[in-house]
């Protein structure tokens, strides 16, 4: 019945318990509304008939509601509204509060991707990997702009807001995959703020979370600068990555490879770059200094221009700084963003 | 000032407002005739809705494959910015009360105008300002931000977002004025006899509407002002890495936005009110209650706007005090519905074009109601937000509803207006076409909502095609439907039958004067005995120029 009642809908199928107890109040919400409905156009239509108008010198009487009329339709519409309210408040107010032992999920939206971050420090890229059978609490921020952290099939949604964490949990039942959309408008590639949720079973989780931490531990040890993962050069790359982050050229240009508004500055330096006009050129210092002054002169194949452009706004020490930065990001040491596996295990050198 | 005997032929006043004092352009735009500010009003926002619904169908048909279809993510994103500022800010809002209540309110209280004409005026060249500048911002760029630029992304946004919410601002400017306007009319100028218990139902609705404009839309000048602010010299107002709070523009904002609804709304279902009386030939069901509801509304609409941040992280405690307010304003107008309802008991009902308009008002009115009293169950909410649902939701309530009544208005009143009757037969098929291309288009978005598809959605996965398809040949079935009535209004015009001062039979105030009424509205100081919905004296001679006559 249930089942039938959800196809009709069209809803999504239910991932857990609150999915299940969410989509138990629409139902009831639908038929009482589909009853009234029926009453109240019922009544209209039967109205209608009987007191269509049969010729031009009809007479009416004036009729005046008795007290028990307006009483009857505040009641009866309240007293619904209650009930109906009484079933989903207490929903929403146990979506809120994780229970004690959950896991914590950081998460965090930026344009346009989602990177969460698991206890002890392994993270990934827009997938989302949890155990099946235990609450996970989620603790969501923004990088930038206001983002929506949206599971359909757990009917689970929660703003991600810069400057602050929002909190919200779940219980998935089984081992399965599920869509996880941005629902709240946030620029250009909104629709494409995509990320998947993996619910595993519990112990191929805790197998999979445990060879995180261990390749994680390893790429640290690596770096030349603890916590670093990023090869640190000279002062003027430094500088560079200062001014790329003040300036906002890091909102569009991701530094760890992924796909972003702009193309991504890792290895970029002396990349071979197919341009939107078919011709194709190699990013060396003089091309790197043009689309900075003039980003709509030569852009690259499947990117919008959308660049403002820097000219004035950067001085020409800035600029050096800018290029060498992304010359420096030509080392990559761990590449961040796993999709399937441990990902941080592909350190050179082994 | 008994309707016409029967037998009469119906008679076109030669002296009306639309040949005194001149017929020149200039005496048009010099003029402080409230009625001819109202015609002005009408076709402006006429202009606008055309505007926007082409935006509207522009979005339907790149929203018909799952990928790219017509235009790119940026031209998408500004279109359906543009389509919700121009239908919101330039049609829906000023449309009934500064159109058809200008026109209609100083008539319906017995006076020869508004009690401040000259401001009248300039509140609609304020409008014209506003939407010039707002249209120059469009022409230059437009923005991507959505109508309801939340912020940080439309203060850090490259698009030219700052001419249009300096446009949208002026536009404000433009209906405070037109509320303390009608506000004071009501007050002061309400002929002998016209006592408040016998003020008509449209009236005490654009009064209640009034009141809101006044009191809330102040607050939206004041954000979308800091908004420009922040976006054009950078202080950290809201946006979080200057040090702002990017929620407390949400507060700011849907504290006047939500209210903006009832803007929408009330004058809706002030138009309906006469519509099922004049149609029914009967006095109202619950007058007190129907007048009072609609005050009820414009009180508690002022305590909901927390509805819309459910899921922005707000406490619990405040989620749940939102959510039941917001149920209240469900109880007011579910009072509206079983009154009008139960007027149709005993009556003569006639269905005409406006009673079908009508009966889609109620139909949108009921489902868009009690799916806005779902949302605010509060957990229905969180998986709802900011899908389709809730587009389809407040297409439902606030333009389904609002679109039946100004077209109800436009057919009911296009006599008062034009002194001439439109054809029924092709108003019948016009809005045949209208109400049933509304809920075809809107349908599938229901469904589209629960199946999980977030709005302000460029591209999507493949699953949502089929009803997204669904929804765009709903919206082309509206198009056509909006056609057919423009091209027979246009037409009746020039060469609608002649409709005489009342042809309708209706009780209203303005049916008393001639059609189109003269400069002063009324020959003599009228003086009012009965209410303006009562039926059960009508003279024994047959009421007016009734049917048959134009055939």
């Amino acid at each position: 019945m249930s089942d039938l009642l959800r196809r009709l809908l069209f809803l999504p199928p239910a991932a857990s318990q609150h999915a299940r107890d969410v989509d138990s109040l629409h139902f009831f919400v639908v038929i009482t509304t589909m009853l009234a409905g029926l009453a109240i156009f019922g009544t209209a239509l039967a109205f209608m008939i009987r007191y269509r108008r049969r010729g031009e010198d009809d007479r009416t009487p004036e009729i005046q509601p008795r007290h028990w009329h307006e009483a009857l339709f505040i009641g009866v519409p309240l007293a619904f509204f209650l009930v109906w309210f009484a079933i989903g408040y207490p929903q929403f107010v146990e979506s809120t509060r994780a229970p004690p032992g959950a896991m914590d999920v950081f998460v965090m939206g930026k344009q346009w991707m989602w990177k969460f971050a698991y206890p002890g420090g392994p993270s990934s890229l827009d997938e989302l990997r949890v155990p099946a059978g235990r609450p996970v609490r989620l603790l969501i921020t923004s990088r930038d702009v206001i983002h929506s952290f949206f599971v359909p099939d757990l009917r689970l949604k929660q703003d991600a807001l810069p400057g602050r964490y929002t909190e919200t949990w779940f219980q998935a039942d089984a081992p399965g995959r599920h869509q996880i959309f941005c629902a709240e408008y946030c620029g250009l590639s909104h629709s494409g703020m995509l990320a998947e949720l993996v619910v595993m079973k519990p112990e191929e989780f805790d197998a999979w979370i445990a060879l995180q931490r261990r390749g994680l531990a390893r790429a640290q040890d690596a770096a030349a600068v603890p916590g670093d993962l990023l090869a640190a050069g000279s002062s003027l790359v430094e500088q560079g990555r200062n001014v790329a982050a003040v300036q906002g050229c890091l909102k569009c240009h991701s530094i760890d490879g992924s796909r972003h508004i702009g193309p991504t500055w890792r290895d970029l330096y002396r990349r071979r770059e197919r341009l939107s006009t078919g011709a194709v050129v190699t990013a060396d210092e003089a091309y790197l200094t043009r689309s900075m002054m003039d980003p709509a002169a030569e852009i690259v194949d499947g990117y919008q221009n959308v660049m403002p452009t820097y000219q004035g706004k950067l001085t020409p020490p800035e600029v050096a700084a800018v290029v060498e930065f992304i010359k420096s990001l030509k080392t990559p040491a761990v590449r961040a963003g796993p999709s399937e596996g441990p990902v941080y295990e592909s350190t050179p050198g082994r | 000032m008994s309707p016409l005997p029967a037998g009469d032929p119906p008679v076109y006043a030669a002296r009306n407002y639309l040949n005194t004092p001149a017929t020149g352009l200039r005496s048009w735009l010099t003029t402080l005739d409230h009625k001819r500010i109202g015609v002005m009003f009408l076709v402006a926002t006429l202009v606008a809705f055309a505007l926007g619904g082409v935006f509207a169908l522009l979005i339907r048909i790149e929203l018909l494959t799952p990928g790219p279809t017509i235009m790119d993510a940026m031209t998408y994103n500004r279109i359906f910015t543009l389509h919700g500022v121009v239908m919101i800010f330039l049609f829906m809002i000023p449309a009934i009360p500064s159109g058809f209540g200008n026109f209609l309110l100083p008539i319906m209280l017995g006076a020869r105008d508004v009690a401040f004409p000259r401001l009248n005026l300039l509140s609609f060249y304020l409008y014209l300002a506003g939407a010039a500048i707002a249209l120059w911002g469009m022409i230059h760029g437009g923005a991507d931000t959505g109508w309801t630029f939340y912020t940080p992304y439309s203060t850090t946004t490259t698009t030219k977002v700052v001419p249009i919410l300096l446009g949208a601002f002026v536009v404000g400017f433009s209906s405070i004025l037109t509320g303390l306007n009608f506000i004071v009319t009501t007050h002061t100028l309400r002929a002998p006899g016209i006592t408040w218990s016998k003020l008509p139902l449209f009236v005490w609705s654009i009064y209640a509407t009034s009141v809101i404009q006044i009191l809330a839309t102040p607050v939206l000048g004041m954000t979308l002002l800091l908004v420009a602010i922040e976006h054009a010299f950078g202080w950290g107002i809201f946006d979080p890495a200057r040090g702002g709070d990017p929620v407390l523009f949400q507060h700011f904002f849907w504290f006047y936005s939500h209210p903006a609804v009832y803007i929408m709304i009330l004058p809706a279902m002030a138009v309906m009110s006469e519509v099922v009386c004049a149609f029914s030939r009967k006095n109202i069901f619950g007058y007190k209650a129907v007048a009072y509801s609609s005050l009820g509304i414009a009180f508690v609409g002022f305590f909901t706007w927390g509805h819309h941040l459910f899921t922005s992280g707000q406490s619990p405690y405040d989620a749940g005090v939102f959510g039941v307010l917001t149920m209240f304003v469900g109880i007011f107008t579910a009072i509206k519905i079983f009154n009008w309802v139960a007027t149709l008991y005993r009556g003569s009902i006639s269905f005409k074009t406006p009673f079908l308009y009508f009966l889609g008002f109620l139909f949108f009115l009921f489902f868009g109601g009690m799916t806005g009293v779902a949302l605010a169950t509060v957990s229905l909410d969180v998986h709802w937000q900011d899908t389709y649902f809730v587009v389809a939701h407040f297409h439902f309530i606030m333009v389904g509803s609002t679109i039946m009544a100004f077209l109800a208005a436009l057919h009911y009143w296009w006599p008062k207006l034009t002194g001439r009757l439109y054809s029924e037969r092709w108003g019948l098929v016009g809005a045949v076409l209208i109400i049933s291309g509304f809920v075809f288009t809107f349908l599938p978005q229901f469904l589209l909502g629960n199946e999980g598809m977030p709005r302000r959605y460029f591209a999507y996965p493949a699953r949502y095609q089929a009803l997204n398809v669904a929804s765009s040949a709903g919206a082309s079935v509206l198009a056509i439907g909006f056609s057919v009535v423009l091209v027979y209004l246009l037409v009746a015009l020039r060469h609608g039958p002649v409709a005489g001062s009342n042809p309708w039979g209706s009780r209203g105030y303005e049916w008393e004067t001639s059609s189109p009424p003269p400069l002063e509205n009324f020959e003599v100081v009228p003086a009012f005995e009965r209410g303006p919905h009562e039926y059960h004296d009508l003279p024994a001679a047959a009421p007016g120029a009734g049917e048959g006559r134009h055939a």
